[in-house]
């Protein structure tokens, strides 16, 4: 395989991991929203109501750097990244 | 003060600017102690912001193709947030959101997830990827990728039918909140606010709007956050209301417990102005279906990756991977004003509802409300509505109505804050509005002016030429818009929501797969492209019609019909004709590695 193919079979792999827990959050819990709503969450507020408030919100900020960080780490293991910037 | 180069001292120039908004705002407050009128601090507020991004506007300009389309590459991560976020976030979103959330609780919060959502499909399917290609415009992505000018062009059609559904919106915004501060009839407040739109676009281009945003959006995240943390302060919810008002969302739920949602006659109703509301939905249970809920969500999320206007934005960073760490920023500070809407609907809710607190009018006589001086102006502005439908004398849950603006324009007023806050706010509002109409008028006038005109109509003008194409496109674009927006037929074309729905019925599939499928070709983009917009569109007049629907989507879903006959219809065709030559699989595997130069 290729240097470029394995770079992006590594790329993928990372899509696909990033991609599930973007679904969990935006799309999964709501399946159960109505049941998860009964439980208690953070500071105190309904758990559903927080979700949609600021947890999958803030899920989604902190997923986004987890991902370019992994992304560029990949990118450096196959001398794929841009030097000069930041 | 600033030696050296722009670029490197933003953070200082930003933060004077910051500062200096923060002593204006403190000057108007003494003005205010002094007695300035409120009208004299509305028009102060939205005059002098504006002069600040005119003249923004008119410092940034250029008569370069790169710094004029891409701003020339070279706008830091954290600052491309921002312009981002301000790009983002509409005057719907400042004005809107937290009353809609007021309303209509739960089911409407699905928005909040998916408006935020799709910036993760932004950051892994697209942004670095369209980045790398070098592209001035998303159709020039589609154009070159998959070859033809009959591509390139029905790039332009979706492009121009999502962003003008959605300008016009904003225009109107602008005129609205001109016509109050500065106290005009609105069929003139529209010219002025489109005005003020050009002002910060038309000489530089993205660069010009890049630097506004930024100023945009720090004037609107502090007109945003202020209140919210002051009113909590005031009425003793607690300090930090993101994390202490779990009481009052409890309190809240037990109030409507003892109220019941008692439903109007539909005879009572027809008293009640048009556009105005009444608490009919659980503040903080869940009142949606699942389905009703994902659906929703996933129009929005899908819709955000297809935006062109959103998407340009990655297009002005220094790199790939800036662009990547720029869209988690643009997150960030889009996160800081969301996670306050809901916030704000509670204080809001609660200030109103609860008859323990000073400001609670639920209970109250009819006549004592009727006689408050707050309600009495936002009852004038047709913002508020009591009537005795029960004939008790005393005011009833079901018996108080309130435009959606009103949670975010009148509960600084009902809690008792200084005008100045509301002359704040509506700075912010019109920040926020001016700011997504730049953006939007400058996708749709960039890509007819680049796409259209250099590429297809004439290849060989001169820089100077294009420019002055791209000028005048994007005034003609602003006027069309803003006549649109006077004629007020709000009811159809104010549908922000829809815009994301034909973005995505038509976009979003052909821009994906031209990255993470090699095998898609022409022949299937434009049918892709086509076929998406075609249902999609089909979909939302037949459901507008009369029609019944099915699989529970809307005329705010059609998106995800429209999208999956896209993605059949570009897959499908692909796969019947024959596989893209070699040169374009070769420019594939060079999108998806970041080093080495751009592809166009």
């Amino acid at each position: 395989m290729s240097k470029n193919e394995q770079h992006w079979e590594k790329t993928r792999g990372l899509l696909f991991v990033t991609l599930a827990i973007w679904f969990v959050f935006s799309i999964g819990i709501f399946l159960f929203g109505a049941e998860m709503n009964e439980v208690g969450g953070p500071f105190g507020y309904p758990l559903t109501y927080w979700f949609t408030c600021q947890g999958s919100l803030g899920i989604f900020v902190i997923l986004i750097f987890w991902f370019a960080g992994r992304q560029e780490k990949i990118d450096e293991e196959f001398g794929f990244s841009e030097r000069e910037d930041s | 003060m600033i030696k050296g180069k722009f670029i490197d001292n933003l953070p200082k120039v930003y933060g004077i600017y910051t500062g200096g908004f923060i002593g204006f705002i403190i000057l108007m407050a003494i003005g205010e102690q002094m007695g300035m009128t409120a009208k004299a601090i509305g028009i102060a507020f939205v005059a002098f912001t504006i002069f600040i991004y005119a003249l923004i506007g008119y410092l940034s300009r250029t008569a370069q193709a790169d710094a004029y389309y891409v701003a020339g590459r070279q706008v830091p991560t954290v600052f491309n947030g921002m312009a981002t976020a301000a790009d983002w976030m509409s005057g719907a979103s400042f004005v809107a959101m937290a009353g809609g959330i007021y309303f209509k609780g739960y089911g409407y919060m699905a928005l909040l997830v998916g408006w935020t959502g799709g910036y993760v499909l932004v950051a892994t399917l697209l942004a670095p990827y369209l980045r790398k290609f070098g592209c001035y415009t998303v159709p020039d992505f589609i154009g070159t990728r998959y070859g033809g000018n009959l591509t390139r062009f029905l790039a332009v059609v979706v492009l121009t039918v999502a962003s003008f559904t959605y300008v016009t919106a904003q225009i109107n915004a602008t005129g609205t909140i001109a016509s109050v501060a500065l106290d005009i009839p609105f069929q003139y407040a529209v010219y002025v606010g489109l005005i003020s739109i050009l002002l910060c676009s038309m000489l530089g281009g993205m660069r010009g709007v890049t630097w506004t945003q930024v100023a945009q959006y720090i004037v609107l995240i502090i007109a945003y956050l202020l209140p919210v943390f002051w009113i909590s302060n005031e009425i003793g919810a607690g300090f930090f209301p993101h994390f202490m008002l779990a009481d009052e969302v409890a309190r809240i739920a037990e109030l409507e417990q003892q109220y019941g949602f008692v439903k109007n006659s539909a005879g009572d109703l027809a008293n009640v102005p048009k556009g105005l509301a009444g608490i009919t939905k659980a503040h903080s249970a869940v009142n949606a279906t699942p389905w009703a809920f994902i659906s929703l969500a996933l129009a929005m999320m899908m819709g955000t990756a297809s935006l062109p206007h959103v998407m340009m934005r990655y297009f002005t960073t220094p790199s790939v991977k800036a662009a990547r760490k720029s869209v988690g920023w643009s997150l960030f500070f889009i996160f800081l004003l969301y996670s306050s809407a809901p916030m704000l609907a509670t204080l809001s809710k609660l200030s109103l509802i609860d008859p323990s607190l000073p400001t609670g009018i639920i209970g109250k006589s009819i006549a004592e409300v009727q006689a408050i001086d707050w309600y009495q102006n936002w009852n004038q502005a047709n913002l508020m509505f009591v009537s005795d439908f029960n004939g008790n004398g005393t005011l009833e849950l079901n018996e108080f109505f309130m435009g959606g603006k009103a949670v975010v324009l009148a509960t600084p007023e009902i809690a008792g804050l200084p005008y100045v806050i509301s002359g704040l706010v509506a700075a912010g509002g019109m920040a926020a509005a001016m700011s997504t109409a730049d953006g939007l008028i400058l996708a749709i006038a960039n890509a007819i002016s680049h796409d259209v005109y250099y590429k297809i109509i004439d290849p060989k003008a001169e820089t100077q030429k294009r420019l002055t194409v791209a000028r005048v496109l994007l005034v003609v674009i602003g006027f069309a818009g803003a006549t649109i927006a006077a004629m007020e037929i709000q009811g159809i074309l104010g549908s922000v929501i829809w815009a994301f729905d034909f973005a995505m019925s038509g976009l979003f599939f052909p821009l994906v797969l031209g990255v993470w499928w090699k095998r898609a070709n022409r022949q299937g983009a434009i049918a892709g492209m086509a076929l998406g917009l075609a249902s999609g569109m089909g979909y939302l007049i037949w459901v507008r019609n009369g029609g019944s629907g099915f699989l529970g989507i809307t005329q705010l879903t059609f998106g995800i019909f429209g999208s999956a006959v896209s993605l059949v219809a570009m897959v499908v065709v692909s796969l019947m004709t024959s596989a893209p030559d070699a040169a374009t699989q070769k420019m594939v595997d060079n999108v998806r590695v970041p080093s080495g130069r751009s592809v166009i």
